[in-house]
């Protein structure tokens, strides 16, 4: 102890610990401010252009005016012209989207709290197989299953399923049950182990705890891993693209990328524009509202 | 500890904990595993008998039909790229076209992912170090992640119209989407959009685990920002960065729907072999598409085999994987130093026959 610090006044200590506002001060609130904007302009101005070039007039597609002038839905009547199809491409997306994540659900809890809680000797392999897939390129599945799907593979002729649900919805498990049980295994290891231990003591088997204990405390992961899967499964285009040639079975995201529009020869820039936001929107609300989980998720996951 | 001999050990009483795992795991994780053999390994092993065999084209010379079937060719769908090439006009000259499109992938992957690293660890620095406005950028940084790709290559198709915005921007009149060198960079720009907020939200989560205090002591000791950067932040987010960037990595290395989406298929200066395998693909060329397929595949796993040695990529991040790892390891050790065969652990497992 010196003398000089028994000496410290109430008031000093008060100035002393008052956060110093000198320019430097206000020199890194302004960057840092700047900087904020920079991001939320970048992220958010491609975006703004969608927006803007889908509420023009059909015959002002190409138009560079910063706001649309005069501002139109007839875009988005367009986009719903019988001759887009665009309707039943939603449906269709639905479809796949909702039954690919059920599925992935439904395999992925299971596989994931295994990975996640219980000891067993093929642990490493089986998650560098599953880590493996989903660093897998899509493309070199596509080749063998588009030549199985169109019925051409010798001996597996009655495989004749382009077209058809199930060609969409299977190849996408690929993609989809790994990221499923990646994130998931991310969820389950977050919950604490002594939850389990203690079920267990009480007398319950590995299972009931699974059942009983950590799948309702879960829930809120397997929520946000439907939400990542869905959003995943919804942007595929390779493998619907590939499999559902026929303009009944094409999936909104393809659908989007064939567009001839109900206007002209002209690539018809704003009905594109406009079904672009009609897909983005619902997944954008989703993704805002659950934007906590779903971070939470990402970078748990560390996948896509 | 001694290592208890194979005889006494099946005499030890279970552990409730930890003992007879093994078979539910093997029950909870079976249905995965089998659903990942039918939708991924039987069609890798299916993609490698493809890439050996050719279909039969021209006239069959004993019928006078149209041939039938197909021919095993060995591989000469590999080796077409020395002895047989296909030559087309690209961004590296007068080359095979699967050389092209090879090259291509590697230059998007480069460019891409190192644009993408430093603006989006630029992104991760300014947001730890905002105070207002967190939420808001959090639900700005989620827009072009939620955006399907599809749609991001049409709206970046109307940006780069030869009428369209950018032009208007810099006051140039530059063909972005003529098959061209600028259609790269288009692709670049639309690309790095898309997934720099991405590296830089999970660069973000890697910088809130850092404690306070470390910056504290740096500061303490007279390190300048920069030094504060590159000897602290950077190596301690380096685990969280290393992972990112490898999945965008091989993410962008089966890039597919950015050109097909902006530019269109068979555009020799932004083919990836992910489209030209697609493309050979549709022409029915199911042998050269698969091999084509697979030399991007035995691509992929050598640059994640690159990350996971050279940059200790910890992608799978498992703890007990860890422990046994390096329970492995002391074991080795200790037998080495006895001179015996290491026994080597296959789970943390406390009971039965587990030595430490």
């Amino acid at each position: 102890m010196t003398a000089a610090q028994a000496h410290v006044t109430k008031a000093e200590l008060a100035e002393l610990n008052k956060p110093k506002r000198d320019g430097k001060y206000w020199a890194g609130t302004i960057a840092g401010l700047a900087g904020i904007a920079f991001i939320i302009i970048y992220c958010v101005l491609p975006f703004y252009w969608m927006i803007v070039s889908s509420l023009r007039l059909p015959s002002d597609g190409r138009s560079t005016d910063y706001l649309p002038n005069p501002a139109s839905v007839e875009n988005y009547i367009a986009v719903f012209a019988p001759i887009n199809g665009f309707g039943r491409s939603l449906v269709n997306s639905l479809i796949v989207s909702t039954t690919t994540t059920v599925l992935t659900l439904l395999f992925g809890i299971l596989a994931a709290y295994a990975l996640a809680r219980l000891r067993f000797a093929a642990k490493g392999i089986v998650l560098s197989i599953i880590i493996a897939c989903s660093m897998f390129p899509g493309i070199t599945l596509i080749i063998p299953l588009f030549k199985l799907f169109s019925g051409n593979y010798p001996g597996f002729e009655w495989i004749n399923w382009m077209n058809t649900y199930q060609a969409l919805i299977i190849p996408t498990l690929s993609f989809g049950l790994p990221l499923c049980v990646w994130n998931l295994t991310a969820f389950f290891r977050q919950l604490p182990v002594e939850l389990e231990q203690a079920a267990m003591v009480d007398g319950c088997t590995p299972g009931q705890a699974f059942a009983k204990v950590i799948l309702p405390l879960a829930a809120p992961g397997v929520f946000t891993t439907a939400i990542i899967t869905f959003i995943a499964v919804w942007n595929d285009y390779m493998i619907a693209l590939q499999f559902g040639t026929t303009p009944e079975m094409y999936t909104s995201i393809v659908a989007l990328s064939k567009f001839t529009g109900a206007y002209g020869y002209d690539t018809p820039w704003g009905t594109i524009m406009a079904a672009g936001v009609i897909i983005t929107v619902p997944l954008l609300v989703a993704v805002l509202i659950f934007q906590r989980r779903i971070v939470a998720g990402l970078t748990a996951g560390g996948v896509k | 500890m001694v290592a208890d001999s194979p005889a006494t050990t099946k005499n030890k009483k279970k552990n409730p904990l930890s003992d007879g795992q093994g078979s539910l795991a093997a029950l909870l994780i079976s249905p995965t595993m089998v659903v990942i053999l039918f939708v991924v390994g039987i069609p890798i092993l299916m993609s490698i008998r493809e890439s050996v065999f050719r279909k039969n084209e021209g006239v069959d010379p004993n019928t006078g039909m149209v041939a039938q079937g197909e021919t095993f060719v060995g591989l000469q769908n590999f080796t077409d790229i020395f002895n047989n090439p296909t030559v087309v006009p690209g961004n590296w000259g007068q080359i095979d076209r699967l050389l092209n499109a090879f090259l291509n992938t590697t230059w998007f992957t480069v460019v891409c992912v190192v644009l993408e690293t430093v603006l989006g660890v630029a992104m991760a620095l300014i947001m730890a170090k905002a105070f207002k406005g967190q939420g808001l950028v959090r639900a700005a940084i989620l827009v072009p992640w939620a955006i399907p790709t599809i749609v991001s290559a049409k709206m970046w198709g109307l940006i780069f119209d030869a009428d369209g915005v950018m032009n208007k921007i810099i006051g140039q009149q530059i063909l972005w989407l003529a098959d061209g060198p600028q259609s790269q960079w288009a692709i670049i720009i639309a690309d790095v959009w898309k997934t720099a907020p991405f590296i830089g939200l999970l660069t973000l989560a890697g910088l809130q685990t850092i404690p306070a205090e470390v910056y504290e002591a740096a500061k303490v000791d007279g390190a300048s920002a920069w030094q504060q950067f590159t000897r602290i932040t950077l190596p301690m987010v380096k685990p969280a960065l290393v992972v990112a960037v490898l999945f965008r990595t091989l993410d962008t290395m089966r890039m597919f729907d950015l050109p097909a989406g902006m530019i269109g298929f068979g555009k020799y200066y932004v083919e990836t072999v992910s489209t030209l395998a697609y493309v050979e693909n549709n022409n029915l060329r199911y042998g050269p598409a698969a091999a084509y397929s697979i030399i991007l595949f035995l691509y992929i796993v050598f640059v994640a085999f690159l990350f996971v040695k050279l940059l200790g990529a910890d992608v799978v991040g498992d703890e007990e994987l860890k422990a046994i790892q390096a329970q492995r390891k002391r074991q080795k050790a200790a037998a080495k130093a006895a001179g015996s065969k290491p026994q080597l652990a296959k789970t943390t497992v406390t009971s039965g026959s587990a030595a430490s």
